[in-house]
């Protein structure tokens, strides 16, 4: 059985571990026993003498927001559920991972299935959940395995199963295995693949499937690493994850950096402790032998993308308390929700793709264009057309047949997606060709002009 | 089709399926206790893993099975760019060809797969079911896939069910015999 054979190096001083603590360790192994050795399953217990009420109010208070992309605050959503309506109610584990740029639950899902098993049954206990369903993506056939043998293991041992731990509470959890369909990361499309359909996300409202999710029931959909997180909050307490972080946004966050750095590769730090700038100088190695750095986008493929040298104004709280305009430089931003959204990004998956002087721009944004054309579900016209359109029209400029008015009709095509479709995947493939058009706009003019007459 | 030929080909299917594979399909299917229709996508990963493909006799035996129609099993095989109405070659290599991998010259690291192996470097699955590319000996499959979610080590091909990482062009010849039979 092969597999990514990663090797960690040592955490770097800015690094924090906790869902990467143990998978770093050398000798450490997907059994339940070498689990045990490092502390496994003591939150559970710790939580199963909690009031589940108790336990969502402890991930509230820990400020953990989701990284499946959305980075919606998982206490709030959890409280969504109402827990005695006297429905049954559903905990559906998004490792669906396939957000270009994004690798984190690959190594979680293969390497330590535990630490999201304990998690979900922690999470699933809060929530009133008594089925729970693990989507993996098929393209990680050995996670599938992997995981379901850790569960087998979890319910011989009594954590998993009927009457948890002697606690009175059940819960069952199988692996669903995906089909190689992008649009299954999202939540209702994903709802839909499990309920043995095509993956057509849900008209929304409802917004949430803790309203109306797998069978029609109140669901709760979070990511792998997430659910991961919730383990931790427990065995810290609210007050140290929270601290982790910033204000609103808690504990740690796993970074993917890919693409033209000397080091790629994740990193997991306190949300907030690095700049884009440190991130990739001080923690990746910089860019290689020779490199200047272009152009980087800082949260999966679908964020927008920032060019090296650009300056932002931000506001910033002086030391005198009052709220002043200060110029930062694009390396200057920090890693983290809020500020990634105010230069006009965002986190999302926590996927940074570095790109340096040697790349073209326009083969950049076909080879993003050419994803989102073929993962588009086709339910939504403006989607299913648009993403096609925008992908013929970079292809065309790259193998010169361009005009001088494609990068304005480009622009006119995702301004029209954005906005107007089911899913959130209208967003995702609009921004960056927008965002690549407003920052390369001498790329995109000079590739398609040069090529009249 | 005539009642009489869906008929005959059922009857073909059920000489297919063995004691041990309606073991493994009945195992699949307690899994989902709420709806059998959950089922349709593990036991379409079983028919495809067991037979190479989900031919007719598949999709009429899962739809029974899962309680829908054919119809319903057909609209998901061709949802889902992983499963195939006709046989691929007996090894997929399947290389991952988004934007960190591209970065890291997969495009070319393709390429030198479908030449070591025989397959139409230009050529592609047009989906809806189709198999990827095939070598006339029906030994290899070569396609391209999106982003594996290893993009750290890129660039990658998932061979069968193995991870191959930071390939360069010339390890190629020496992975491609590890699968040659
Ligand atoms: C097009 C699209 C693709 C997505 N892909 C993923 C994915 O691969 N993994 C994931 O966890 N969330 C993905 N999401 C986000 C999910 O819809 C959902 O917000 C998330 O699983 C919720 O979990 P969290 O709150 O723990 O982050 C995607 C969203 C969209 C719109
Ligand atoms: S926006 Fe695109 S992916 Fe989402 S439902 Fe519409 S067509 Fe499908
Ligand atoms: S781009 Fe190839 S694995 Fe992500």
């Amino acid at each position: 059985m092969t597999d990514s054979t990663f090797s960690m190096p040592a955490p770097h001083p800015k690094e924090r571990r906790l869902i990467f603590e143990n998978i770093s360790k050398p000798g450490y192994d997907t059994s339940l026993e070498t689990y045990l050795r490092h502390g496994g399953y003591e939150s559970l217990k710790k939580a199963l003498g909690m009031k589940p009420g108790e336990i969502v109010d402890a991930v509230k208070a820990a400020n953990l927001r989701g990284r499946g992309g959305a980075g919606f605050p998982c206490g709030m959503k959890w409280s969504f559920i109402k827990y005695d309506d006297g429905k049954p109610h559903y905990l559906v584990v998004n490792g669906d991972e396939s957000e270009p740029g994004t690798f984190k639950d690959r190594y979680i899902l293969h390497h330590d299935p535990h630490q999201l098993i304990e998690g979900v049954v922690i999470s699933a206990f809060a929530t009133n959940c008594h089925l729970s369903y693990i989507y993996i993506r098929c393209e990680f056939p050995h996670a599938a395995k992997i995981v379901w043998k850790a569960i087998q293991e979890a319910r011989a041992a009594g954590f998993v199963g009927k009457n948890i731990l002697g606690s009175g509470f059940d819960l069952d959890i199988y692996v669903h295995q995906g089909a190689a369909a992008y649009i299954c990361g999202e939540e209702t499309g994903l709802l839909e693949s499990l309920e043995g359909k095509r993956a057509y996300p849900r008209i929304k409202p409802p917004y949430f499937p803790a309203v109306l999710g797998l069978y029609m029931q109140p669901t709760i959909v979070n990511n792998v690493e997430t659910l991961c997180h919730v383990k931790h909050i427990l065995r810290l307490g609210s007050e140290e994850y929270a601290k982790m972080g910033t204000p609103g946004d808690g504990g740690t966050r796993t970074l993917c950096v890919s693409g033209d750095v000397a080091r790629p590769g994740f990193y997991e730090l306190p949300v907030g402790a690095v700049t884009l700038g440190e991130l990739i100088f001080d923690l990746c190695g910089g860019l290689r032998p020779g490199r200047k750095l272009k152009a980087v986008i800082p949260g999966g493929s679908s964020a927008k993308v920032l060019r090296a040298g650009e300056k932002f104004k931000i506001k910033a709280k002086g030391p005198d308390g009052a709220m002043t305009e200060k110029e930062i430089d694009m390396l200057d931003v920090v890693m983290d929700a809020a500020s990634l959204a105010a230069v006009g990004t965002m986190v999302g998956s926590g996927g940074v793709i570095v790109m340096d002087d040697t790349r073209n721009m326009v083969q950049v944004l076909n080879n993003l264009n050419q994803f989102y054309a073929h993962e588009s579900c086709g339910q939504c016209t403006p989607c299913r057309e648009g993403s096609l359109w925008m992908s013929k029209i970079t292809t065309r400029i790259l193998d010169g047949g361009g005009v001088e008015k494609d990068p304005a009709t480009l622009k006119n095509v995702a301004d029209n997606i954005a906005g107007r479709t089911i899913c959130a995947f209208g967003e995702a493939c609009s921004w960056p060709t927008q965002s690549f058009l407003t920052k390369f706009p001498e790329e995109f003019s000079a590739a398609s002009a040069k090529l009249l007459n | 089709m005539g009642m009489n030929e869906r008929e005959t080909q059922s009857g073909a299917q059920v000489a297919k399926v063995t004691p041990e594979f309606e073991a493994q399909a009945e195992d699949l299917i307690s899994r989902y206790p709420v709806s059998r229709r959950s089922a349709t996508l593990p036991l379409l990963h079983l028919w495809q893993n067991t037979f190479g493909s989900i031919d007719d006799s598949g999709v009429e035996w899962i739809a029974a099975r899962v309680g829908v129609g054919p119809v319903q099993v057909v609209e998901v095989i061709t949802f889902y760019p992983w499963f195939r109405r006709k046989s691929a070659g007996r090894t997929i290599i399947r290389v991952c060809r988004t934007l960190s991998c591209a970065l890291a010259g997969s495009h070319d690291i393709k390429e030198k797969f479908c030449q070591a192996v025989g397959v139409d470097p230009h050529s592609h699955s047009h989906g809806f079911g189709a198999p990827p590319p095939t070598a006339p000996d029906g030994e290899f499959s070569v396609e391209f896939v999106e982003c594996l979610a290893c993009c750290g080590s890129a660039p990658v091909a998932l061979i069968n069910d193995d991870l191959h990482e930071r390939i360069q062009p010339e390890d190629v010849p020496a992975i491609v015999k590890k699968y040659q039979s």
